[in-house]
């Protein structure tokens, strides 16, 4: 192809393009939702969350409709993808990620179809094949914790941490985590074990660390469910000395917990909402009905909350 | 047989020697951790400590020994852990409405933990019946359950967590966190789950037919044992120990979720393996199997206990030492 051939090629689909915009405007956007099961709290909360943004937009927007499918692993996921995009026509696609890189060709395949696509929190391995990205932050998810520890405990004391399932997510937050308290060399960071975000893992370690280690001052348990199992260990071996127990995510229960002042220990926590995929959802719903594109990443901030708060995060309704 | 006593019993000693030497196999093991357990970390060979790891595998080893009884009839079951985080759920969710509704929060916690355990023996007896009468293979129907149990629990609990309401939870949990005579009672009840367990195995009629059954199911459908009802009956024992094991395990953190009792299956069937059971049936030892049980559960204790090796290997060192008892008890199969 010579350059000046290409220039045309290049100018017509551009023209193309540019003339696709309004017309895609003046279309209905059929939205498709594809998310994980709810097999655990915060998968439950996605589901809750993305039903939510379904009843609220389709009342809101009348050429707006919103297919929902969830998956139990990444093989139902792309064969629901393959369906959204073929049997249910969607032309624009919210999806959530069972793994990264087993649903970055499936996702691909619904983008060359012309669907616009956007990737909630786990993201795909070739970024290529998506339009935006949405998710919550990882970093901050580790940071704060480790800021709000190292301020309760005047940059002094003994840290124990437990962590999720091993994965790159966690190892984001646990190297934020890691950053902060390299700034209070006083601060000692005696383990790190793993408890799968799970409570009753997350029971069995603290047992171990209280039998291990005579002295405690703070315990990161790194998610909500974790430190239902964290508390129980701590009461069942009568142990006092532990002044911070910060769980992460915002669960209602510790959400209420923290509004009700109930539990001196709990001061705090980090959020990290299901809710994200409501955002996601409403963002790209409402930009598709305008033509338009959101910008390439979006995160949503997690931050700290307490009891000051506490209320913005507190959402009775939601399994989570 | 008209032979020397003496001669007999001196041919007979030496497989029985060994023998003896390869169902020990579990106990070395045992004992060869907690001597590493204890050169590792000196909070390892405290009482507390002990008590900590026994009452934790209370649960699994509870559950092991009616498994031991379905895989030495030749059967297995695969549902066992999602079973016990619904019948969790269900315990909790008749709590929180028995206890305002009956006006006697005893009562509820009571008819709670009865709950647990009728409806452990329906699930089994359900599993029975589909495997005997029906005529499907036990794998199959287990792994058929094993996802209805769990996604039953999700949807009572819309994806989040079932919770026992907090003053009937303070009223269930000394079932969990008391102790007698300074032992936990959960301990308590896995023992005498276990003493019951080896005197039906081993001095019953009962036992006797659960054995041949494993060992060749025709020959004992000659021997007039009704098959269908010894087997269905081993299904029904889990589903009661499954039972027992949710009701101690309810109290333990108020709550049941999704992710209750995740690979509990894997866990009781590895102990029951572990402690000497062939997996194709025919024979095994309650012993071996709670020998089993404490093994599992010491290894990811003192894999806590320590930090020698780097926590991504976990799963790797309970591996390897699953495969390495076993290899010590090799030959009996």
């Amino acid at each position: 192809m010579t350059s000046f051939t290409r220039r045309i090629a290049l100018t017509a689909v551009a023209a193309a393009a540019l003339a696709s915009l309004p017309a895609l405007a003046a279309e209905k956007v059929n939205l498709g939702v594809s998310i994980p099961a709810a097999t655990h709290s915060f998968m439950g909360g996605i589901n809750y969350w993305a039903n939510q943004a379904k009843k609220d937009l389709e009342k809101e927007h009348k050429d707006l409709k919103i297919t929902i499918k969830t998956a139990a692993n990444a093989p139902e996921q792309a064969n629901q993808l393959q369906d959204l995009s073929t049997v249910t026509k969607i032309n624009a696609l919210v999806v959530f990620p069972f793994e990264s890189a087993a649903l970055t060709k499936p996702v691909a395949q619904v983008k060359a179809k012309g669907a616009y696509v956007t990737v909630v929190d786990r993201g795909l391995t070739d970024t290529s094949a998506q339009d935006a990205y949405v998710a919550g932050d990882n970093t901050a998810f580790g940071r704060i914790p480790a800021e709000y520890i190292a301020k309760q405990l005047g940059g002094k004391g003994n840290v124990v941490a437990l962590r999720g399932i091993a994965t790159t997510l966690d190892n984001e937050r646990m190297d934020a985590f890691n950053a902060v308290l390299k700034n209070h060399p006083d601060i000692k960071l005696l383990d790190a074990k793993y408890a799968n975000w799970n409570r009753d893992d997350a029971f069995k370690v603290t047992q171990d660390y209280l039998t291990r280690f005579k002295q405690i001052d703070a315990i990161w348990a790194a998610d909500d469910d974790m430190a239902v199992g964290v508390l129980k260990a701590i009461e069942q071996a009568k142990r006092d000395d532990i002044k911070i127990v910060f769980g992460g995510a915002g669960a209602k229960g510790m959400v209420k917990t923290i509004m009700d002042g109930k539990d001196k220990r709990i001061g705090a926590d980090v959020s990290y909402s299901p809710k994200f995929i409501y955002d996601a959802i409403k963002l790209t719903a409402e930009a598709r009905l305008k033509g338009e594109k959101l910008p390439a990443t979006t995160i949503i901030p997690s931050v700290l909350i307490t009891k000051e708060n506490a209320k913005d995060f507190y959402h009775p309704n939601s399994p989570f | 047989m008209p032979q020397p006593e003496a001669a007999q019993h001196r041919s007979e000693s030496k497989p029985r020697w060994t023998e003896r030497l390869h169902g020990l196999g579990p106990v070395i093991g045992l004992v060869l951790l907690c001597i590493a357990g204890t050169l590792l970390n000196s909070d390892f060979a405290t009482v507390d400590n002990a008590m900590n790891v026994l009452t934790r595998t209370a649960f699994i080893g509870i559950i092991a020994v009616g498994m031991c009884f379905v895989i030495i009839s030749g059967g297995i079951d695969l549902s066992v852990g999602s079973m016990a985080a619904l019948i969790a759920g269900s315990v909790i969710m008749f709590i929180n409405w028995a206890g305002p509704a009956s006006g006697s929060p005893l009562m509820a916690v009571v008819m709670g933990a009865v709950l647990a355990v009728v409806l452990g023996a329906l699930f089994g007896l359900a599993h029975g019946l589909l495997i005997t009468k029906g005529r499907i293979e036990p794998f199959i129907v287990t792994l058929g359950t094993l996802g209805i149990f769990r996604a039953y629990l999700t949807y009572f609990a819309d994806g989040g967590a079932l919770t026992l309401d907090n003053d009937l939870s303070d009223l269930y949990a000394p079932v969990y966190y008391a102790s007698l005579a300074g032992i936990p009672v959960p301990v308590w009840v896995f023992v005498i789950v276990a003493i019951i367990g080896g005197v039906i195995l081993n001095r019953t009629a009962y036992g006797r037919y659960v054995q041949a059954i494993g060992s060749n199911e025709q020959v004992a459908r000659y021997a007039a044992v009704d098959v269908d009802r010894v087997k269905i009956l081993t299904y029904v024992l889990l589903g009661v120990c499954v039972g027992i094991a949710t009701l101690l395990y309810v109290p333990r953190l108020g709550s049941a979720s999704p992710t209750t009792g995740l690979l509990w299956e894997l866990e009781a069937i590895a102990a029951v393996i572990v402690g000497g059971t062939a997996l194709k049936g025919g024979a095994g030892s309650i012993t071996g199997t709670v020998v089993g049980a404490i093994l599992l559960s010491v290894i990811s204790n003192i894999l806590n206990l320590t930090s020698i090796i780097s926590v991504y290997l976990n799963a790797a060192v309970q591996g390897f030492v699953i495969i390495i008892v076993a290899f010590l008890q090799r030959g009996r199969r």
